[in-house]
């Protein structure tokens, strides 16, 4: 018995000094918008990468379909599991508010990328690039590949994606410049990022407006998709292609003249200031106010800025043109 | 329908067209079908071209084979939830396979992916027949099993267009008299499945386990083996369709056809196949995976908000049920009215 009881103190003794070693290293989650997606693997093993380069430990997770409830059940997991900082590419822009205020309450700092959340959930957002830029630059490509005139049309996500719904608004403020006064956006089609929806929505634009002359698709997925039906259907060069891709993906279209250029920033990247911004949070070497700056691994120094909803973000950079002549050794990467 | 030919007294005008037709069960389902149609076309002229046409049932045509597999399953008082994932295990590894051997036939592929579906539905199909697993616990479970292969054998990559050889993603764009091959291969399969669930053996048999197991076990057959043979049709179904998915989108994911079972079922349970098991057939089946092909094709094309587009979607399914559960009733009693005692 007293052996017994011996074993059992042993047991939890090792277990304490386990238990207070680990207390230096802190563990950090990042949750994706569901499992599976390229673009959100990449951005996961940027994560990962910058919270191991600083000794910590990465969580990655993503709920099995893109829905906010998927995402609050595995919140609050991670509550209980006491991770010191969540980075999350959120689903809905309010329906986490709740349960990311109760990791806030409990420490844990709150980091969105790629998919933002509302002000008040977050410490900070990481914005891959101007929402600005991205939705103004999508359009002038569409414009220029359609020469001008013609119909245009978007290929979405979601109609409740945060970052899709903001880069639109931006379309349709660069369309209201006289330059466009013979172009028109027809129709804002959501296909939810399946392959199936997005290929049905993209058959259904083709049928219901005859003077289609570019489709915009912001978003991996979607981009792909329509290309494949494009390509199929050998209207290269009557409905040109743009938006957001994987240059994987996309590398088939862009080569095929079906999509002459197209563009994104580097996930990798995204994820990686993702991760540093983290770590920095927790620590307490970075403050989530206007000014505040950090040193983030080898992207170097960057510096905490004004949204334009009412909160702190830090900027990647601008978004990168993809065409025929840098595809080829893009395509290898991500 | 030999009866609609005889002579009946009691049915004066037996022999008229409205008559024979009013005695299939599915016509309430057919006749919605077309109002949906015609509707659209009012919305939008485009609707009965032919590159329309020739779009919705190539897209209609896997949905429409799974839901044949499906069909026998339910038949047998059972359910499948994990074909959407053994779908997109044999999607991503024949995927991984031709872009490792870009020479491989394609028929070799086919096979190949059929054969995973085989195996792992044959897995499910050992628990439930030959363990007595529910159903549904066991291909709940099986489910979440082939999605995590997926993500393993794949290394939570992708294979993308460029890394499929064009004699593989040929199988989707091959056409044959002008009409793509899918929707043959689909016709093949509805008559292949016709004639297997009414004129053999087995077939008729799947009916006897799935109406009365005790019944059936008392006659002599062999329960266990005909379940066990559903679900490994199942699973060659979507092993096969997880090949026609892949080439269809040239692009293998992890997350590949994730919750299309629950479409499947919806199309059997909208072409009458009695969810508790016994009856259910493949002219019905048909017109279930026509109907929400239609849905998905159709609804994009009268340009309406995409925040109805799910609410309205819902309701048509809901009045087809309700529509064709009536007309089915009719039918049933019409029939037993007239049958020669």
């Amino acid at each position: 018995m007293l052996k017994r009881i011996g074993i059992v103190i042993t047991i939890l003794l090792a277990t304490c000094l386990l238990a207070s070693q680990a207390g230096e290293q802190k563990r950090f989650a990042f949750i994706f918008k569901s499992t599976g997606n390229p673009f959100g693997e990449k951005l996961m093993e940027g994560f990962k990468t910058a919270v191991e380069e600083q000794g910590h430990t990465a969580i990655l997770r993503a709920p099995d379909l893109p829905t906010a409830e998927g995402q609050i059940s595995i919140i609050e997991e991670l509550i209980a599991q006491r991770v010191a900082g969540i980075g999350i590419s959120a689903n809905d822009p309010d329906a986490l508010q709740p349960v990311l205020e109760r990791a806030r309450r409990a420490g844990i700092k709150i980091v969105t990328a790629d998919s933002a959340t509302n002000a008040e959930s977050r410490d900070v957002h990481i914005n891959q690039a101007d929402p600005e830029l991205i939705g103004r630059v999508q359009v002038q490509a569409a414009f220029d590949m359609a020469g001008g005139k013609g119909d245009i049309a978007v290929l979405s996500a979601t109609s409740q994606a945060t970052n899709q719904n903001i880069w639109i608004n931006w379309m349709q403020e660069e369309l209201k410049l006289p330059k466009y006064s013979n172009t028109k956006l027809v129709k804002v089609a959501y296909g939810d990022d399946l392959r199936d929806k997005s290929t049905s929505e993209t058959e259904a634009l083709l049928q219901t407006f005859p003077n289609l002359k570019a489709i915009i698709a912001p978003t991996t997925v979607g981009i792909a998709a329509a290309g494949k039906v494009l390509s199929d259907k050998n209207l290269a060069g009557k409905v040109f292609l743009t938006g957001l891709g994987l240059p994987s993906e996309m590398a088939e279209y862009i080569n095929n003249d079906v999509c002459p250029w197209m563009y994104l920033w580097n996930p990798i990247d995204l994820g990686y200031l993702a991760g540093y911004a983290s770590v920095a949070l927790a620590d307490n070497s970075l403050k989530a106010t206007p000014g505040s700056s950090f040193s983030a691994g080898h992207l170097s120094k960057k510096e905490v800025i004004n949204a334009s909803d009412g909160g702190t973000e830090i900027m990647l950079g601008a978004p990168f043109k993809f065409d025929k002549a840098n595809i080829n050794e893009w395509k290898t990467v991500y | 329908m030999p009866q609609g030919t005889e002579k009946n007294p009691l049915d004066k005008e037996s022999s008229s067209f409205l008559a024979k037709v009013s005695r299939f069960r599915e016509t309430g389902l057919f006749l919605f079908i077309l109002v949906v149609m015609l509707l659209t076309h009012l919305k939008n002229p485009n609707f009965f071209s032919l590159e329309n046409l020739d779009d919705l049932l190539t897209n209609t045509a896997i949905l429409s084979i799974l839901a044949l597999g499906m069909m026998l399953v339910i038949i047998t008082r059972g359910i499948d939830l994990s074909l959407g994932s053994t779908l997109a295990l044999s999607g991503m590894i024949t995927a991984l396979t031709v872009s490792s051997y870009p020479t491989l036939h394609p028929l070799l592929a086919i096979a190949l992916g059929t054969l995973i579906g085989i195996v792992c539905g044959s897995l499910v199909g050992l628990g439930v027949a030959v363990f007595g697993v529910l159903p549904i616990i066991a291909s709940l479970g099986m489910m979440y099993v082939y999605r995590g292969l997926t993500y393993i054998v794949s290394g939570r990559r992708w294979v993308n267009a460029s890394q499929m050889p064009e004699s593989f993603k040929a199988i989707a764009t091959t056409r044959l008299f002008d009409i793509r091959l899918y929707i043959f291969i689909a016709i093949v399969f509805y008559l292949a499945f016709y004639y297997f669930t009414n004129y053999t053996r087995t077939g008729r048999r799947i009916y006897a386990v799935g109406s009365n197991p005790d019944s059936a076990a008392i006659t002599g057959i062999k329960t266990w083996r005909f379940i066990w043979l559903v679900y490994a049709i199942m699973g060659g179904l979507s092993g096969f369709c997880g090949v026609l998915w892949v080439s269809k989108f040239a692009s293998a994911q992890g997350d590949t056809a994730s919750g299309y079972e629950m479409n499947v079922i919806a199309a059997c349970v909208l072409g009458g196949v009695n969810i508790m098991g016994g009856s259910g057939r493949v002219g019905g089946v048909l017109l279930g995976a026509v109907l929400l092909g239609t849905l998905n094709n159709a609804l994009p094309m009268v340009n309406m908000s995409v925040f109805w587009q799910n609410a309205i979607q819902g309701s048509i399914i809901l009045v087809a049920i309700l529509v064709n559960a009536q007309v089915k009733r009719n039918v049933d009693r019409g029939n037993l009215l007239r049958r020669h005692i």
